[in-house]
């Protein structure tokens, strides 16, 4: 099997100085990278705050009620095992585990993303920490989610991890991903390389919620490769603080009718710095893309939310919508949509829209009996609503509780 | 003499600096319900607006007083939470707020949102979608209805309800309004009066350039302005001697 390495040139998402100025100011020494030791142990027997941590980001400590789990603490694998009646039907180790498991695995490994694309993949080359592997074999349909959790608990931590995920062809599954910090640390930096498989006629759902703390930086580096009729859904939610988040993962639709979905809802407070984007690249016939954003910035925040659409065959479509929500004068949200064509069939199309709560919504509401605050709390709630992602019932909960509570204290 | 549920004394209201509504006086007793015809760009939606606290529009001089209360300075909430409830003509589509939020505010019970959603004919469904975003014309109007019935206020006041519904539909929210009327009060505003057709009102009023030209039994009001249109408001011998008292001041 062999990937062409992505023209990262020629694809790159349009950029201005301010990424690079939130990247450049990140002095890579000043992480510490002495972990604290976990030793591998059943996710429910961790110690209470980590699990409450992780619960928070969709992770549950009842392992029979997911497919399969891992779960990392700083550099350690603490757990990581498939259900018994999922057994021959996936496959989930750390991404250390794998490289010695299987010779295949290095087709996969470094093949989406370029080692040197940044400093920050450099580092994650160079000092890899794990990461996990998760493989769904051919044909299977797993109707129970997959969870993973990439946990630091050790304050000031540099964590690199490079998970490698694969869905074989005509395989389904939906994958949960929480990435938590422990209540006691504040700063660290979580660099993850993700590089997704999505083979013909497969289907894979990937939700990632973020909560990291206020001077915590954060850099994930993603990358999917869609083959003939696959689709790849992908989720993102960040609702706690971050001192500085930059990602703009990218999906290359490969195969004929092959679908990709980005739903991101970013919700920046406190000081944060977000830059996210994604990237859509139409390359075969009949492919189908779809970004939507919802970004909502308050306190000083600062999010610039970005989507690029490139078609490069003709036949192929993809959509881009972005709301953002300015709840405070000292936030910013800059919505940067970019659209490329290559090809005279190629239909790319976006919609944008950045602003202040409608007053006039707000006075719909208290005509229906809402005081101003509950009326903007709905609203604001309304705005970050899930229900899009089409989550599993008790994690679409959960979120929402989550989601409820960060609308009222957004007020 | 009837209680007064709702009395506006001598309201005058500016909207973006322009004079909208001139010493308006609206009296509706206990049980009974108006109706307010008139031209478009009035100021029948303008005193509607008015009467609910939009802040858009401004009191210059007058009060309003519900249930014995002056409410001419109270939030909108306090205002809908005293009893008052509302149709609108063209509410706003909010993204990611649930219809089903809504109603469940007012109505916990499961079933009884049921038995409602049955009686105006709305699909169960629509408590899932956002309010009013992409909702059809007969739809919103429905979710208009269906909001203000679960709003159970004792003043029901409804922004021409019958515009934009075919006749099916006009059929049922017809039936369901002048249901929900009964022992309560309400103001109807209608351009056409097609609702008139489904609901028994008591007293009707004409409302021209701002100013309540004429007030009498509906039926006879309608079936003046339908024969002669609003131009026989504007030549009519009262509205010429409110004019000349304004003038005479």
């Amino acid at each position: 099997m062999v990937h062409e390495m992505p023209d990262e040139k020629k694809n790159k998402p349009g950029r201005d100085k301010r990424i690079d100025d939130l990247s450049a100011d990140l002095e890579l020494s000043r992480y510490s990278r002495k972990p604290k030791e976990w030793q591998a142990c059943p996710i429910s027997s961790l110690p209470r705050d980590v699990l409450q941590r992780a619960l928070e980001v969709g992770v549950v400590p009842d392992e029979d009620s997911r497919a399969a789990t891992y779960f990392q603490i700083d550099h350690s694998v603490v757990s990581r095992a498939v259900q018994e009646i999922f057994r021959d039907k996936i496959e989930i180790m750390s991404t250390k585990e794998a490289i010695r498991k299987y010779d295949w695995f290095k087709n996969y490994w470094w093949k989406l993303i370029r080692r040197d694309a940044d400093k920050f993949t450099l580092l994650a080359d160079s000092m890899w920490d794990q990461g996990y592997f998760i493989r769904i074999l051919e044909d299977q349909k797993i109707t129970v989610p997959l969870q993973s959790c990439l946990f630091v608990s050790t304050n000031n931590l540099n964590q690199n991890v490079h998970n490698i995920i694969i869905a074989e062809p005509g395989s389904e599954a939906q994958i949960i991903t929480g990435c938590a910090v422990h209540p006691n640390v504040h700063s660290g930096l979580h660099v993850g390389v993700s590089e997704f498989y999505i083979k013909e006629d497969a289907k894979l759902t990937f939700t990632m919620i973020h909560s990291w703390a206020q001077d915590f930086d954060s850099r994930p580096r993603s990358a999917a490769e869609i083959g003939d009729n696959g689709v790849f859904v992908s989720n993102y939610m960040i609702f706690k603080p971050v001192k500085s988040l930059q990602m703009y993962p990218v999906a290359y639709c490969r195969g004929v009718n092959s679908k990709v979905s980005f739903n991101n809802i970013i919700y920046g407070s406190k000081d944060s710095h977000i830059d996210a984007g994604s990237k859509v690249v139409l390359q075969n016939e009949g492919a189908r893309g779809e970004i939507i954003t919802r970004a909502i910035a308050t306190d000083n925040a600062k999010i610039y939310a970005r989507g690029f659409l490139h078609g490069e065959h003709e036949e192929s479509r993809a959509h881009l919508e972005c709301r953002g929500l300015l709840l405070s004068d000292n936030a910013m949200i800059y919505a940067v949509p970019e659209l490329l064509a290559e090809s005279q069939g190629a239909e790319l199309s976006h919609e944008a829209a950045v602003g202040k709560i409608a007053e006039e919504q707000i006075q719909y509401l208290m005509a229906r009996g809402f005081s101003e605050k509950e009326a903007a709390s709905l609203i604001v709630r309304g705005f970050m609503d899930i229900s899009i992602f089409g989550l599993p019932g008790e994690l679409e909960e959960s979120i929402e509780k989550i989601v409820k509570a960060t609308a009222e204290r957004a007020l | 003499m009837t209680e007064s549920l709702l009395e506006v004394k001598d309201l005058t209201v500016e909207v973006s600096g322009k004079r909208v509504l001139e010493e308006v006086n609206l009296q509706i007793a206990k049980g009974e319900v108006h109706v307010l015809f008139g031209p478009n760009g009035s100021g029948k939606s303008t005193l509607l607006m008015t009467i609910l606290g939009f802040p858009a529009y401004k009191v210059l001089s007058g009060e309003i007083i519900f249930k014995g209360m002056e409410i001419t300075d109270l939030p909108i909430n306090e205002r809908v939470n005293l009893g008052i409830s509302v149709a609108f003509q063209n509410p706003p589509a909010i993204r990611g707020v649930k219809l089903g939020e809504v109603i469940s505010h007012w109505i916990p019970n499961v079933e009884e949102v049921d038995r409602l959603l049955e009686r105006i004919n709305f699909p169960r469904g629509f408590l899932k979608r956002d309010i009013n975003l992409g909702f059809s014309g007969g739809e919103i109007k429905k979710s208009e209805v269906l909001q203000m019935l679960a709003q159970r206020g004792d003043f029901l006041m409804l922004d021409e309800p019958d515009s934009g519904v075919d006749v099916e539909n006009l059929r049922v929210i017809g039936g369901v309004i002048d249901e929900a009327l009964r022992g309560r009060s309400g103001l109807i505003i209608t351009h056409q009066g097609h609702i008139l057709r489904f609901v028994n009102a008591d007293v009707a009023h004409v409302l021209i350039n701002g100013t309540i030209a004429c007030s009498g039994k509906p039926t006879k009001i309608l079936s003046q302005i339908l024969r002669e249109g609003y131009g026989w408001c504007m030549k009519c011998p009262m509205r010429k001697r409110i004019s000349r008292e304004e003038i005479n001041g």
